[in-house]
């Protein structure tokens, strides 16, 4: 078998979701061909894991409907019957296009290896597993941030000039506007996350919470009232309406737990829940609980991570 | 401006989530549906906001049986001017996207609006597939949509940021959170909503691409350790050495 993985590049380097996809198609017993776009040092980091190509594309793309060409002719020009791209922002845009142009079935988000026809994708917000077909003779798979670690130590990847015909674009980026300035992980990619809640009181009291993030090298989150009531900004609300996350580590202080909360969060490893109820649902959800106030826990719990060395 | 407005039916958020027929089926048993929310809060609200503005029509577009049809109702109450529901039962993203783009393909709509995800699948798939069928421009998590001169301007999630796009039309905008606010339906908009045209179609030959073979509840959570809150120190120890992320 035969799968194209869409590489996305940071500085001429694979990103870790880019990696994860090419990890992925490896695990699941493929050939892997890497397709990326625009600058690219040596091979970018995908002979490493797991790719035995890598088609490269000289100039980079911001229109995800002329990506989508370029994967899609890749994929054909390599006889690929199966396509593999991160479910993060461009592969959303990407993935469903290629399908199309493909008339392939797609399954987007796994959580599992393809076995056979069949792959495993997380429903209901994590409430449920779907184990779905693809029947076709082409299968388009997303891969869950986070969801598969990257297997490095293969070879070096042989890269070859790749020349698609992208067409004319239908969309440009005028503009971007960095959501941090501190460089953390953005939240989706995020391997430890501190969250809190309305329990913190005001939002001159995050820097408890600041605190223990910076400590243990982890992304700042809140509830939705918190974003709400402009306490902190939209892009860190995770929950049902918000972004839903899938960390090693999940810190929430403050927070009660409701369901529409943890329809976002409840996909991580291991879950940590503070709060000074003890009836909270969080602790329904919960590995970890500490019942407490949050101004109190928190900067202890700073000083022991700090303790660790 | 003629707008479209994909709008599916998803289970309440609090609902038990439970399956029957061999664990093929979701068991709608005692489940309150709603519109999902992506599509009533963002898309929706958002498409009747720029016709208050610039004038024009907003049509909704469900696939769906006719146990869709209180959802799709509650739609025309906060605002829509009519309606059609394409007669089939909707299970694979594939299927649901050449059926709207085939209904709407000679619809000559300037834009198409899906919200990012429903809350039952989550799947995220519907807009780009239907952007590719009708040959539009997608805008994938769009968190505000402005149109100006015929040219989509809109905001949307990035890694570690927003950016700022200009996009072609038509164009399909899948909508996140920031897009509108929520409208409740006032008495007047219900009925109204009775007497809307809601149109059901004939489903024709549709695409299908993946289909669900089982579903599968996760396995029971354990129980939560508790630590005292003197000491977090226990808590790092057992994070290390027990769940070994640290």
């Amino acid at each position: 078998m035969k799968c194209l993985a869409y590489l996305p590049t940071q500085d001429g380097q694979a990103t870790k979701a880019g990696l994860e996809a090419v990890s992925y198609a490896k695990k699941c017993g493929a050939d892997v061909v890497a397709l990326a776009l625009g600058p690219l040092n040596a091979d970018g980091g995908a002979g490493s894991a797991g790719a035995s190509k890598v088609l490269h594309v000289a100039h980079d793309l911001q229109d995800e409907a002329q990506i989508a060409r370029a994967v899609s002719e890749a994929a054909k020009a390599e006889g690929a019957s199966m396509v593999v791209a991160p479910h993060n922002y461009v592969g959303r845009a990407v993935a469903p296009r290629v399908a199309v142009r493909l008339g392939a079935g797609m399954v987007p988000g796994v959580t599992g290896v393809l076995e056979g026809s069949t792959v495993q994708r997380n429903v209901f917000s994590g409430k449920a597993m779907a184990h779905v077909s693809l029947n076709s003779e082409v299968k388009v798979i997303t891969t869950t941030p986070n969801a598969f670690g990257v297997e490095l130590g293969g070879a070096e990847a042989a890269v070859e000039s790749f020349d698609p015909e992208v067409g004319e674009a239908s969309l440009k980026v005028t503009g971007f506007k960095a959501s941090s300035s501190d460089g953390s992980v953005p939240l989706p990619e995020a391997v430890r996350v501190v969250s809190a809640g309305r329990g913190l009181k005001g939002p001159e009291h995050w820097g408890i919470v600041e605190e223990l993030a910076t400590t243990l090298e982890a992304t700042t989150a809140c509830s939705r009232p918190v974003s709400d009531m402009g306490w902190r900004p939209h892009h860190e609300h995770v929950g049902q309406t918000g972004i839903t996350i899938r960390p090693d580590l999940y810190i929430a202080a403050g927070i009660s737990g409701a369901i529409q909360h943890l329809a976002g969060v409840n996909q991580s490893k291991v879950i940590v829940a503070i709060n000074t109820d003890p009836e909270a649902p969080f602790f329904k959800a919960a590995d970890y609980g500490i019942v407490g106030d949050a101004f109190e826990v928190l900067p202890k719990l700073t000083e022991a991570v700090k303790n660790l060395g | 401006m003629k707008i479209l407005v994909c709008i599916s039916k998803a289970p309440d958020t609090t609902s038990r989530i439970a399956f029957t027929e061999g664990d093929t089926q979701f068991d709608k048993n005692g489940v309150q549906f709603i519109v999902n929310p992506y599509d009533e809060w963002y898309a929706l609200v958002r498409a009747l906001e720029l016709k208050e503005a610039q004038g024009g029509s907003v049509t909704t577009i469900t696939v769906g049986e006719a146990d869709c049809d209180p959802v799709i109702r509650k739609a025309l109450a906060i605002g829509a001017d009519d309606a059609v529901r394409i007669d089939a039962n909707p299970t694979d993203a594939l299927q649901v996207a050449s059926l709207i783009a085939d209904h709407a393909g000679d619809g000559g709509y300037d834009l198409v609006l899906c919200g990012k995800e429903t809350i039952d699948h989550n799947g995220s798939v519907v807009g780009g597939m239907l952007a590719e069928l009708m040959n539009a421009s997608f805008v994938s998590l769009a968190t505000s949509l402005e149109v100006e001169g015929g040219v989509v301007k809109a905001t949307r999630e990035a890694a570690g940021g927003l950016e700022s796009v200009e996009a072609s039309m038509p164009a399909v905008v899948s909508a996140a959170k920031g897009m509108a606010e929520q409208r409740i339906p006032n008495m007047r908009g219900i009925m109204a909503a009775r007497t809307k045209p809601l149109n059901v179609v004939p489903a024709g030959d549709a695409l299908q691409g993946a289909t669900v073979a089982k579903f599968e509840l996760p396995p029971a959570k354990g129980e939560c350790k508790m630590i005292s809150a003197d000491q977090p120190e226990e808590l790092v120890r057992l994070l290390r050495e027990e769940a070994k992320i640290l």
